[in-house]
């Protein structure tokens, strides 16, 4: 009602969901790009070199 | 009661009550588990150097979020946020931290598991971390069924079988509001900043777990049990 | 202080004091800074999505988006053939209804221990707190007056009647039958939950302040009307809905592993009827064993043979060839 347009969201989520099925698998969009994301940031927090100071040549 | 009228030079006596009194023993017993220096080190071994590393000081940052914007949505109560705007951001930062909170901590759960941080005497700190993990997943879900909307009524008659089925329900009523809330906001947050502190001191009283030796332990060599790690004084 | 016991070396278990260099690293600044990265995370994705806020359905707009829904759930509150009704512990007694393990059924050794009546609760309860309606108040006399079996025909007479039920000019017409009184106490009962009386009677029934919605949800979840728009949602058991949110918002994705058990067999075959605790028992399991990993020979000893950790510590290993 009041205020969405004040403090609310700028991409309105509110509308009906998407989602993916694959056999059983039904997953909702928003889920899989959460997971999607877990899964990039591992990886990348794995292989991005980590320099600090006095850190080895 | 000489103890009432001493001066400040105490006698041998004093001396020899207060270091058997449980304040001495307790004191001296935490400072020989967590010294200072590693309790809240300077200095951490060379071979830390990943990014993996950030991830449990994520979900402690994430944490803080959480337990600072849950106060802010207490102090106008549970149905301030459906009818103020400042309510709705509130509790739109409230589910954002809590997304990136379990975000982040299984990121840490994945990266500890790989690292088998477990190891030299560090199982207690995997357990806390665990049970931490599972904590959450019941003061989250506490909090949905708090919400009071639509959200919160289907996922409390969904639950509702799932957790009957166990006999729990009966105790553990989903479908009760005012008893959902209380656990959302009291027990279930005591519960996770207690096994967070518990989880926080464990890593620093062992320190973080060394990489595998590749090549240089056999199975035949013998391992001294017991012993600690952390910062050199 | 130093306890030596002589113990093969467990790769997966043990290891050997840390005896290399020690580097400047600042705690304290790291917390700081991952707690800042945080705040501005949040802060960016509460302004740009905002939080998912769906109307609670009431029973007021339950019975005016759909009296016929309405009028034939509350039938089956009275008749007693519902699916609260129906539920067993911990709200009823009704025989052979409870999930098992085996032999052992959890929730019927607990038994009833948040009692519903759906009949009294949810259906003649209500109609009694209305006192200016003569017609209801002889309608109800006949009905509490009348032997069971006679209660249970009209009951029946009106279950049927009601399934060809059609709303008119906004009002309920369900065709003429040998309901009895069932008939005015089903119409006054929908007229009371359009009005919201209905909703009131539910929360307040012992108290003045209410904070416990036992009653009121079991009641709505009873009906279509709400089970027909979780479903559109995707929020049903059947379709992982437990970890779903309503719109585009992702919801509690950490409970995957509980909601994938509810797709496949045996749990949606052979196992159905008992599925909820034969589940929740293999997930007490499962986290006993994600606590106890540390002790469990094999999955302790993936993380050596993956051999990940020599891209996480590759700088170490580098620095020792």
């Amino acid at each position: 009602m009041i205020g969405r347009s004040i403090l609310g969201a700028l991409v309105n989520l509110t509308k009906p969901g998407m989602y993916v099925h694959w056999g059983f698998i039904q997953i909702s969009v928003a889920n899989l790009i959460v997971i999607g994301l877990m899964a990039l940031t591992f990886i990348l927090a794995i292989a991005i070199p980590f320099h600090r100071k006095g850190g080895r040549s | 009661m000489t103890t009432l009228e001493h001066d400040t030079s105490s006698s041998p006596e004093e001396d020899a009550e207060v270091s058997k009194q449980w304040t001495t023993r307790i004191r001296r017993r935490l400072v020989e588990m967590l010294p200072p220096e590693r309790l809240i080190p300077d200095r951490q071994p060379s071979f830390l150097s990943s990014w993996i590393y950030i991830f449990g000081a994520l979900t402690i940052g994430a944490l803080a979020i959480i337990i600072l914007t849950g106060m802010v949505l207490s102090l106008e109560g549970p149905g301030w946020w459906h009818t103020s705007s400042l309510g709705l951001f509130v509790n739109s930062m409230h589910l954002w931290s809590v997304e990136l909170f379990f975000f982040c901590m299984v990121i840490h759960l994945w990266g500890k598991f790989f690292m088998a941080a477990w190891r030299g005497s560090r199982q207690l700190t995997w357990i806390t971390g665990a049970v931490t993990f599972l904590v959450s997943v019941g003061a989250a879900f506490t909090g949905y069924v708090s919400q009071t909307n639509f959200d919160s009524q289907w996922i409390a008659t969904q639950a509702k079988d799932g957790i009957n089925s166990t006999g729990v329900g009966a105790f553990f009523n989903v479908l009760n509001f005012g008893q959902m809330l209380m656990w959302h906001i009291v027990l279930l947050p005591v519960g996770v900043l207690f096994l967070t502190g518990l989880h926080i001191l464990m890593v620093r009283r062992r320190g973080i777990v060394p990489p595998f030796e590749d090549g240089v332990n056999d199975k035949s060599a013998t391992v001294a049990s017991g012993t600690q790690e952390g910062t050199p004084s | 202080m130093t306890k030596t016991k002589e113990r093969r070396f467990n790769p997966d278990r043990d290891v050997n004091p840390w005896k290399g260099g020690y580097r400047p690293y600042d705690i304290a600044k790291e917390i700081v800074i991952c707690f800042v990265v945080m705040l501005v995370l949040v802060v960016g994705l509460a302004i740009v999505f905002g939080s998912p806020d769906d109307k609670a359905v009431t029973i007021q707009t339950w019975s005016n988006a759909n009296q016929v829904d309405f009028a034939q759930t509350a039938i089956t509150e009275l008749d007693g053939t519902s699916a609260t009704a129906q539920y067993g512990p911990p709200y009823n007694n009704v025989a052979d209804v409870s999930q098992k393990i085996g032999p052992f059924s959890p929730e019927a050794l607990v038994g009833v221990h948040i009692p519903v009546n759906t009949a009294q609760d949810f259906v003649i309860g209500p109609l009694e707190t209305v006192t200016n309606s003569p017609v209801l108040t002889m309608a109800l006399n006949q009905f509490n007056a009348a032997s069971p079996s006679q209660q249970a025909n009209w009951e029946s007479a009106y279950a049927t009647a009601v399934q060809k039920a059609k709303v008119f000019h906004n009002v309920l017409v369900v065709p003429l039958a040998r309901y009895g009184p069932v008939g005015i106490m089903i119409r006054q009962l929908t007229d009371m939950a359009r009005s919201g009386a209905l909703d009131t009677s539910m929360i307040n029934q012992d108290h003045f302040y209410g904070t416990d919605y036992t009653k009121s949800l079991l009641y709505v979840a009873d009906g279509t009307y709400f089970s027909d728009q979780g479903t559109a949602l995707h929020l049903s058991g059947g379709q992982w809905g437990m970890m779903n949110e309503t719109g585009n918002f992702p919801g509690q994705a950490w409970l995957w592993l509980y909601s994938f058990w509810y797709q496949i067999p045996p749990f949606t075959t052979a196992w159905e009827p008992n599925a909820d605790i034969l589940v929740s028992v293999l997930m007490m399991i499962l986290s006993v064993l994600l606590i106890l990993v540390p002790f469990v020979p094999g999955v302790r000893s993936i993380p050596r043979w993956s051999r990940v950790y020599r891209l996480i510590w590759r700088d170490h290993y580098k620095g020792r060839e």
